[in-house]
């Protein structure tokens, strides 16, 4: 065998590492985005139409209620909607999982010597910087909503944001990771994630909830990403706006939640199954 | 590092002393079952080095699973399988730098270009930088696709994408490329040129490829063959080796009561008659001096003739006892059956 084969270059390294797929699957995953207009028009345009259809909506129905004040609500619902950009555009971004394994791209990568971990770091980071870019860029109307960000607040919502999308897309990949078909990814999104975010402090403060309602809240780490990024955006917002947990104990929370969810889809995408799909 | 012959780990220490040096691929005493059914059932075979070896089977006889295990997806139930000398279970990582795979599935990204691609596909295989450049320019040349390396691969031919398939399948100098139903979705030009390369790849760069299909007329391109029928191994060897075994010449007979023909003409002429839908089949030697005979001996019976020399379907038959094709148009929906059968 040694002989015949002699005269090819040995063009594959012994070991391949993590960083470099996890690079390439990266950079696919961005350009991809960006290659499909719709796409990009869809996330952005989505959530500001929500954000200012519901918000002025909600806001005069509820206008009666001390929660609004002379507060607009639309301030209020400024940080939850770009909760639900990230949100959005980080599961959406996932589904491309489904759809790689339904066509022969997944494959390809699973038969190259490429660590799983690398599948995973790749895939997800490309998620979260889609994401966050994303929620990023929804900053431009803050100054809309009388939000005025120092560089250190501004430095920390953007650890917020990545926090929360890096968080986000793992949870979408692990979703995703065992599904062959994107109707039932649908189905989880409405049953599942939907509520997540309606129940994250986004709409309505988790002071003015029942009390069961509130214990969900408190389970939900979406809460903790909305909570950190209200307070960092009106540092000075009236009561109405019940902050219950320090930043700090927000941004931990959030960190646990990102690192939990990376290690179940590690843990999900390492299986080696006797079944025809991975 | 191209031109390094010491850095290629083609015989590494961990290769059991067992493995032949003629067999690339050993396959042994391969079993898998899924919850309701059993797809292999107990399959061993060799493939020789720069050979052009082909798994032929209708859907459903396992090949895919065959393919799927050689290519590190899946874990076989039990059995082994090793490809230069590595365990397809125990050393997916190593094996996997060692073997290129074409999957029946799309695996190029339309919305990258035909350059990008390859970028992508020579990173998963820790290529990088001038040398992947270099690389991917000699396979796309390679292949013929050298002029249209910036452009997306959406607006690509079939043909031509298969060709980017290829491509990346052989970026980074396998010495195995496996492919599954390759020709799948091309026309007759695309998939006589893919079979032309498949040949060249053999013989210049001496890589060994395995190719599942179920088209008889590309297991005949093949220089040896493994037939498979439900889960089970029914023949192995060269296609000229298999028809010969069967001798003489095939009849069939097209006869309004087969069943009733068949059975008169075995107690006549004492030879086997098997029924096969609405013909009576023999396998006899001499064909042309028994065909008046049986004309002869049942005036006005038999509706329609044929003498022909045995082909692989013929040893399909001849081993299974059924047809290769047993529902009609099954062959006929080859495209639609890709989708079922991958989800399996």
């Amino acid at each position: 065998m040694a002989t015949q084969t002699a005269t090819l270059p040995a063009a594959v390294p012994a070991s391949v590492g993590v960083l470099l797929p996890a690079f390439t699957l990266w950079w696919r995953e961005v350009v991809r985005f960006y290659r499909q207009r719709a796409r990009v028009v869809g996330v952005i345009l989505s959530p500001l139409l929500f954000w200012i259809v519901i918000g002025s909506g909600f806001g005069t129905s509820f206008r009666s209620g001390q929660a609004a004040g002379q507060q607009n609500y639309l301030d209020y619902f400024y940080p939850g909607a770009l909760v639900m950009i990230v949100l959005f555009t980080a599961i959406f971004t996932m589904m491309s999982v489904i759809e790689d394994r339904n066509e022969g791209f997944l494959l390809s990568v699973l038969v190259a010597p490429v660590p799983r971990t690398a599948i995973v770091l790749g895939k997800v980071l490309g998620g979260t910087t889609l994401a966050a870019i994303q929620g990023l860029i929804f900053l431009v109307f803050s100054p809309f909503v009388g939000i005025h960000m120092t560089l250190a607040s501004f430095g920390l919502i953007v650890l917020t944001v990545f926090l929360v999308s890096f968080a986000l897309t793992a949870l979408g990949f692990a979703i995703a990771w065992p599904m062959d078909s994107t109707q039932a990814f649908h189905a989880i999104i409405n049953l599942f994630l939907i509520p997540l975010w309606l129940l994250s402090g986004a709409l309505f403060p988790l002071s003015k909830a029942s009390q069961w309602i509130r214990w969900i809240m408190y389970a939900n780490p979406l809460t903790y990403g909305v909570e950190a990024l209200r307070t960092l955006m009106y540092p000075e917002a009236p009561s109405s706006f019940s902050f219950e947990f320090s930043l700090t104990a927000s941004i931990l929370t959030l960190v646990l939640f990102a690192l939990f969810m990376f290690g179940l889809a590690f843990v999900l995408a390492n299986r080696r199954t006797t079944k025809p799909a991975a | 590092m191209t031109s390094n012959p010491s850095a290629i780990a083609l015989a590494p220490p961990e290769a059991p002393a067992t493995q032949a040096n003629s067999a690339v691929i050993a396959v042994r005493g391969l079993v898998h079952r899924y919850q309701d059914r059993t797809a292999l059932n107990g399959v061993s075979f060799d493939v020789r080095p720069a050979e052009l070896f082909g798994l032929l089977g209708p859907n459903g006889s396992g090949k895919t699973t065959l393919f799927r295990i050689l290519s590190t997806l899946m874990v076989p139930s039990s059995g082994a399988a090793t490809i230069v000398g590595l365990d397809a279970v125990r050393q997916p990582g190593a094996l996997r730098r060692h073997i290129g795979v074409v999957f029946q599935a799309q695996s190029v990204d339309l919305k990258l270009t035909a350059y990008e691609n390859l970028w992508h596909q020579g990173h998963l295989y820790g290529l990088r930088g001038p040398e992947l450049k270099k690389r991917i320019e000699e396979i796309l040349t390679r292949v013929g696709l050298l002029d249209r390396a910036g452009d997306r691969v959406e607006t690509f031919s079939g043909g031509m994408q298969r060709r980017i398939e290829l491509a990346k399948g052989l970026l980074h100098h396998p010495e195995v490329l496996l492919l599954d139903e390759p020709t799948t979705g091309l026309d007759p030009g695309a998939r006589r040129d893919l079979w032309q390369y498949l040949q060249v790849l053999r013989d210049e760069e001496h890589v060994s490829v395995i190719v599942t299909t179920h088209l008889m007329e590309e297991a005949e391109r093949c220089d040896r063959l493994a037939i498979l029928n439900e889960g089970n191994l029914v023949a192995l060897g060269t296609p000229e080796e298999l028809t010969r075994e069967i001798g003489g010449d095939v009849i069939l007979l097209e006869a309004r009561d087969p069943q009733s023909l068949a059975d008169r003409i075995r107690s006549k002429f004492h030879v086997d008659a098997s029924v096969m839908d609405t013909h009576v089949r023999l396998e006899i030697e001499s064909g042309h001096r028994f065909v008046p005979d049986v004309v002869e001996a049942f005036p006005g019976e038999i509706q329609s003739l044929s003498v022909s020399k045995p082909t692989l379907e013929d040893v399909f038959i001849h081993r299974t006892g059924h047809r290769f094709w047993n529902e009609e148009g099954e062959a006929a929906a080859e495209t639609g059956q890709k989708k079922k059968a991958k989800k399996r």
